[in-house]
């Protein structure tokens, strides 16, 4: 049988003394494979990087190749063109670009104040009873697939905007100046609006969890210092709390972030597929997933092939930069915290 | 054993699960004629044994799918042109037509109580006609009562066979569709919320109130959605039906397109649903894989001979007989294999 590795190296080290030569043979033996083992490991794992690496290289290749004919005939026009029309081979960007930007910002705008107020509650204010449940149903909010948002919206959302949300904006803000513009009619019940909230939905159990965790990190003696010189709940989770926890928040907000702008197929299903650009809220547009999951398969022509794989580049650039945006502002935070 | 005797043993080895086996038909495109092309498999499969599998994934993809020689034939909503099916090479030959209805979400309206003719369609779907007790609409409908509804306008967000049909139809109609939007399977729409597939577009009319839309009738038909009436070319007020989808196919004139290449919107004739349409097949006429080819010719030959009850069951129109021959006729003549033997004769 053969004796373990762990057995074999405290054998030779206790039976060294008594016979010096033969041992420093078989010790320098057992050495040498276990800086061989060693190797194989250090390769393997750097192995696994370099091919992350590799792959992202060759995603982008691919991207930048595909869309090389689409971006030669449109130039840097195509960023700043609504027109996407595939009778004349009229393709531009802005509609989606627009579209993904707006229905991000909506749902960002709802989901970081709820998503922290709901992670402050429960490490702070809640009762311990209701600790545990209300953060499992959290939890499950994130393992619903996308395709159920989709559908759940579609069939049970959409039409309550329909019916009753969108009519009362439209008609409370009809003559109020820049309100009317954002929320101007007609219901359609789905529209950049809707998918901007189902989207908020998502992305809201990726800030709460995440909040909750760094939260849950800040030291007692802090918060019971800053209550015993007399703060409101308020102040300490504005002055003790967010300032303690920031970087965690920024780093949750920019995984919800980037979710709500590579989110495709629930976003689909609400935002109405419209290559336009309004300045209705209410209105339908599309989103830069959402354009390239509904035509890629039935794109005619290589020119409009080559415009969906430029929008998805573009994506990718926008994510590359809210992700060094992110960076940044860590890096400046942490500085800011060094002084 | 020498060694010829083993590489012989080995080919004989190699090559018997081909004989064996049945073989299978591979297809891919239209999504419009997919359920009929489904259940005639299944129908196929029990008789002869071959099975058929067809990916409905668009006439798009179908075309983009044969011309990289990846499927036996593609199939699609939109014609080819005389001169492409030329050029690559291909045969092209309908296989069997449906029709394309307008759908509405109207409180207290009925399948089929409402009516609406061309000009009015392509004047919604242009933005110029935005609630539904606009003029136009009224006056078609002089005992209906309308809401003042905004209407919704819903389409398809994919490139499709049955836009390509419908946005035919309208710039017939519409001199300002044709100039403005144009005739294609994906559009640049002027309003309205886009929806993935038939079924796609069914749901969100089914789901918003004050919509319409347009889907082939199977879907309108499963979904129970409000169909329209529609008024024809000769100005009659027809409800979509067999009878009227099969009056649209019996005025066209097959031979007139090179490819069978013709749309049957805005037929002639009193009868005439205007929003009918064919679904074309493709395939090689010189292929490379001779035998896949003469199996889907066995297919679509056994579908035009047996499956007419098949399509009328999920309301599709079979091809008449003088069409079905012509087509027959031209398959002896054009689809052959590498010796120029035909690939069909009406015998095997």
């Amino acid at each position: 049988m053969e004796p373990s590795r762990g057995r074999d190296v405290s054998e030779v080290a206790l039976k060294g003394a008594d016979a010096p030569v033969a041992v420093a043979a078989s010790r320098a033996a057992v050495l040498r494979r276990l800086r061989l083992t060693d190797m194989i490991f250090h390769g393997l794992t750097r192995g696994a990087s370099l091919a992350v690496l590799a792959l992202l290289g060759g995603v982008i290749l691919s991207l930048v190749y595909g869309a090389a004919p689409a971006l030669s005939t449109f130039g840097f026009g195509f960023l700043f063109d609504e027109s996407w029309n595939p009778v004349t081979e009229r393709f531009g960007a802005l509609a989606p670009i627009f579209g993904t930007l707006v229905t991000s910002a909506i749902a960002m705008l709802i989901a970081v104040p709820v998503g922290l107020m709901i992670a402050f509650f429960l490490t702070e204010l809640c009762p311990m009873m209701l600790r545990r449940p209300i953060g499992i149903a959290i939890e499950l909010l994130a393992g619903i697939p996308s395709i159920i948002y989709g559908i759940w919206g579609l069939f049970v959302f959409a039409p309550f905007m329909q019916q009753y949300v969108q009519p009362l904006f439209i008609d409370s803000f009809a003559n109020v100046p820049v309100l009317s513009t954002l929320f101007a009619g007609p219901p359609y019940g789905i529209g950049m609006f809707t998918a901007g909230l189902i989207l908020a939905i998502m992305v809201l159990p990726f800030v709460t969890s995440i909040s909750r965790d760094v939260f849950d990190a800040v030291p007692p003696v802090l918060k019971e210092a800053a209550y015993g010189v007399g703060c409101t709940t308020w102040e300490v989770f504005r002055y003790v709390v967010l300032p303690y926890t920031r970087i965690g928040v920024i780093g949750g907000f920019m995984l919800g972030l980037g979710r709500a702008l590579g989110e495709t197929m629930a976003v689909t299903f609400v935002i109405g597929n419209a290559h336009h650009v309004s300045a209705s809220l209410f209105a339908p547009g599309t989103t830069i997933s959402a354009s390239i999951a509904n035509e890629f398969t039935e794109a005619v022509g290589d020119l409009y092939t080559s415009s969906l794989i430029a929008l998805g580049l573009i994506l990718f650039f926008i994510t590359f930069c809210v992700l060094a945006i992110a960076r940044y502002l860590l890096l400046r935070l942490q500085k800011q915290g060094g002084k | 054993m020498n060694l010829s005797k083993i590489v012989l043993t080995a080919a004989a080895l190699a090559l018997s699960p081909v004989a064996a086996y049945a073989i299978d038909i591979s297809g891919a495109g239209a999504t419009f004629p997919y359920p009929i092309y489904a259940k005639w498999a299944d129908a196929y499969k029990k008789e002869t044994g071959n099975g058929l599998n067809y990916q409905s994934i668009g006439s798009g993809g179908g075309i983009k799918q044969i011309k990289a020689k990846t499927v036996t034939f593609g199939a699609t909503d939109a014609p080819l042109p005389g001169k492409e099916l030329d050029e690559s090479g291909l045969a092209q030959f309908p296989a069997v037509m449906g029709a394309i209805v307008p759908v509405v979400n109207l409180e207290g309206i009925k399948p089929g109580e409402l009516t609406l003719d061309g000009p009015t369609v392509a004047n919604i779907y242009l933005g110029a006609i935005k609630s539904w007790d606009d003029p136009a609409i009224a006056k078609l409908n002089p005992n209906t009562k309308l809401p003042k509804q905004a209407i919704v306008p819903v389409r398809r967000s994919d490139g499709s066979g049955t836009t390509y049909n419908f946005a035919y139809y309208l710039a017939e109609i519409s001199p300002e569709w044709k100039s403005k939007v144009g005739v294609s399977t994906a559009l640049q729409w002027p309003v309205g919320i886009g929806a993935k597939g038939n079924e796609g577009v069914a749901g969100n009319v089914a789901q918003t109130k004050g919509s319409i839309g347009y889907v082939e009738y199977a879907y309108a038909k499963q979904n129970k959605l409000i169909h329209t009436k529609m008024i024809n070319k000769a100005g009659k007020t027809v409800e979509p039906n067999a009878t009227t989808f099969q009056a649209a196919a019996a005025n066209a004139d097959w031979k007139s397109v090179p490819g069978y290449g013709v749309i049957l919107a805005n037929q002639p004739g009193d009868q005439s649903w205007p929003m009918t349409a064919a679904t074309w097949i493709l395939l090689y006429k010189k292929p490379e894989k001779a035998a896949e080819t003469a199996e889907a010719l066995k297919f679509f030959a056994w579908s035009y001979a047996k499956g007419d009850k098949m399509a009328e069951e999920l309301d599709y129109v079979p091809m008449p007989d003088n069409v079905v021959n012509d087509i027959l006729k031209m398959w002896s003549a054009d689809v052959k294999d590498g010796s120029g033997k035909p690939l069909y004769s009406p015998t095997n």
